[in-house]
């Protein structure tokens, strides 16, 4: 290690280290303690309970937060389904596909979704669907995620493609395979860790969509974020924590799924290097 | 005579502009092993993978078993390949690996097991059969890989540089093994190495190639003793090139003179005439340093330098100030240590131990 860019050695790079994890994680620990919290008022204590986990599924919302949440996941399955299997396409065709025309910047199209202002993609997709005219419903949410989920299950299926070495490819067609079984037999299982991960953050970015979701859902369609917005803006009670620590829950059992996915599954074998040659 | 497996014609590639190979034209019959040797980028991977189907030729016609197969993708070639990095497929245990290649043609499960068994114990895997590929050594993998190729009976097996991951040892070993598994299965071999030794040991033929031609055809004893030209003479063992003049060319061995006006007899592979310039090359093994001046073909000069290399003996002899010969004596007798430098010797040269080479 050069010492000379070792981090640990600027003066104040500890307390920062702290107040940035402090920034990031105490909203998330105060939302999650409250949620626990016996009390009407969401700022005094008044003890232990899980009454707002039962007021979600019982209490005077719960059939607009049932709704809400079983269009939110059927949409999150569908969108990040789709979207997986367009970006897996699209990272054999940019990888495999050998060098073509417009490469880089297909690239930078597939990736630049991810860079431009949600707000900007929000306005642009809605001015897009009423100029064709396309009925605003759970339809239009759903195409609109499939949109923007693409870049997102892409990144992952194309830095595991990218490591995977093309001999695989050629072996399998040696050994009598078709297009199609080299796919099926040997691309599909090696990318599957890859594939996996692009799957759960793609269902992860849809399910917790918020601005591209209101911009482009029909009156009465809602989503789980778009539920707890409209609940929350007649006054933050409890309940909402509740079913944001569940989401909270959700998230990182997923995110943790993804992870153990890509550490289970076998690396590819590593290429043997060539000796100098000799004589 | 047996069938002809492989025949090549005028096979050219080019990529781009640049040519990789060009003009070359040999046959490799049926149950032979055959072997590209030459140096780095000289074309061989080229000219395997032109032959197993993922590349196109840019000319010519390559025949299997008297068809041509060009219009053929790689899995519609009877044609089975060991790829240099072995390329086994990570998810799949020893078995899968072994039998993809015979569920691919559409075996039944049982023809593949019992078919796979059979590889298994050919190549001595037995306890490894349920691995996966992350789970062997180096020369394990390289079994597996051989199985898994040689598997579907292809009609040719082509081997990239197969053993050039491992260590000594085991190479040495598997060249036994390479041999012994071609004697069992009766399968056309062409192997592709860089290294001599490798080729020598192993193959009924060889093809020495450099910068995408090939240079000479022949059997280890051919290509050795009498090389082609001097790319084939330097590249297969070692040798001394003296710059020489055919002055006569009536006898059975032609009469040379070397640029130091030394004269001697050497033999060609070619109807030379009177006045052809070229090059005399000597093998260093095949001379021998005396004090007293012998009979038949011999050359003198200034023993400059001798080396102990355990069972050589190395020395440099100097004839002129710019024109230096090397000899090697077996280290079986004291003859050469008697000898110091700075001393005049003579140097007498094998029977039949010079080749006259046009280029
Ligand atoms: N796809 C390609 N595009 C352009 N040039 C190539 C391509 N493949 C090979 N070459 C060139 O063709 C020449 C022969 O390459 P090849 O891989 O056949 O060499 P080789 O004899 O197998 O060498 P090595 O012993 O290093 O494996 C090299 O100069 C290489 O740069
Ligand atoms: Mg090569």
């Amino acid at each position: 290690m050069n010492r000379g860019v070792d981090l640990r050695r600027y003066f104040g790079f500890f307390p920062m280290t702290l107040l940035c994890l402090f920034i990031l994680y105490a909203p998330l620990i105060i939302v999650t303690v409250y949620s626990l919290n016996d009390s009407r008022s969401i700022t005094s204590w008044e003890g232990i309970s899980l009454r707002w986990y039962a007021e979600i599924f019982t209490g005077p919302e719960s059939e607009k937060f049932r709704k809400a949440a079983w269009n939110s996941l059927t949409i999150a399955v569908m969108a990040a389904t789709t979207a997986t299997i367009i970006a897996t396409a699209a990272a054999i065709g940019m990888i495999r596909g050998g060098s073509f025309r417009g490469k880089s910047a297909s690239f930078a199209l597939i990736s630049l979704p991810i860079m431009v202002p949600e707000i900007v993609t929000a306005v642009a997709t809605l001015i897009f669907f009423s100029a064709i005219g396309f009925k605003l419903g759970t339809l239009s949410i759903l195409v609109a995620h499939i949109v923007f989920c693409i870049p997102f299950a892409y990144m992952p299926i194309n830095a595991r493609l990218q490591g995977i070495d093309a001999s695989y490819e050629e072996a399998a067609h040696d050994l009598y395979a078709s297009r199609w079984q080299i796919f099926w037999h040997v691309m599909m299982p090696i990318m599957s860790p890859g594939i996996i991960s692009g799957f759960l953050l793609a269902f992860i970015i849809s399910l917790d969509d918020f601005i591209i979701t209101n911009f482009v859902k029909g009156a009465g369609v809602e989503t789980l974020p778009t539920a707890i917005f409209g609940s929350v803006k007649q006054g933050i009670k409890p309940n909402i924590m509740a079913l944001s620590t569940l989401l909270l829950l959700l998230s990182i059992l997923l995110v943790t799924a993804s992870y153990f996915v890509g550490q289970r599954r076998e690396k590819p074998v590593p290429t043997n290097q060539k000796p100098e040659t000799e004589a | 005579m047996s069938e002809t497996a492989i025949q090549l014609e005028s096979v050219r590639k080019d990529f781009g502009d640049f040519t990789a190979l060009s003009e070359v034209s040999f046959e490799i019959s049926d149950n032979e092993f055959f072997t590209l040797l030459g140096p780095s980028g000289c074309g061989k991977t080229t000219l395997l993978r032109l032959i197993a189907g993922f590349l196109n030729t840019t000319g010519g016609t390559i025949r299997l078993f008297g068809e041509e197969i060009e219009a053929l993708p790689p899995n519609k070639r009877p044609i089975n390949t060991v790829f240099q990095n072995y390329a086994l497929f990570p998810h799949m245990t020893v078995r899968d690996n072994i039998g993809f290649g015979l569920s691919m043609l559409g075996w039944s499960r049982s023809d593949v097991a019992t078919r796979v068994d059979e590889m298994v114990s050919m190549v001595k895997l037995d306890q490894f059969a349920e691995r996966r590929p992350s789970q062997l050594s180096g020369g394990q993998q390289q079994r597996v890989a051989l199985a898994r190729a040689m598997a579907p009976k292809p009609k040719v097996l082509l081997l990239d540089e197969p053993l050039s991951a491992l260590d000594l040892k085991l190479r040495q070993e598997m060249r036994l093994e390479l041999k012994r598994l071609q004697n069992e299965t009766g399968i056309t071999f062409i192997f592709v190495t860089h290294d001599q030794e490798e080729a020598l040991s192993m193959s009924d033929r060889i093809a020495v190639m450099s910068a995408g031609k090939v240079q000479q055809i022949g059997s280890a004893v051919d290509i050795y003793e009498f090389p082609e030209n001097r790319f084939v003479a330097g590249f297969i063992g070692e040798t001394n090139l003296i710059e020489a003049e055919v002055i006569d060319a009536s006898a059975d061995a032609l009469t040379c003179q070397l640029v130091n006006g030394a004269v001697l007899t050497a033999r060609s592979l070619h109807e030379i005439t009177k006045g052809q310039k070229g090059w005399v090359s000597i093998r260093p093994e095949r001379m021998t340093l005396s004090k007293t001046k012998p009979k038949g073909n011999s050359l003198s000069g200034t023993l400059t330098g001798a080396t102990y290399l355990g069972t050589d003996n190395q020395y440099a002899v100097g004839l002129t100030d710019d024109l230096s010969l090397n000899v090697r004596h077996q280290n079986r007798t004291s003859v050469g240590a008697a000898m110091t430098t700075g001393e005049p010797v003579h140097i007498s040269i094998a029977d039949n131990a010079a080749r006259f080479l046009v280029d």
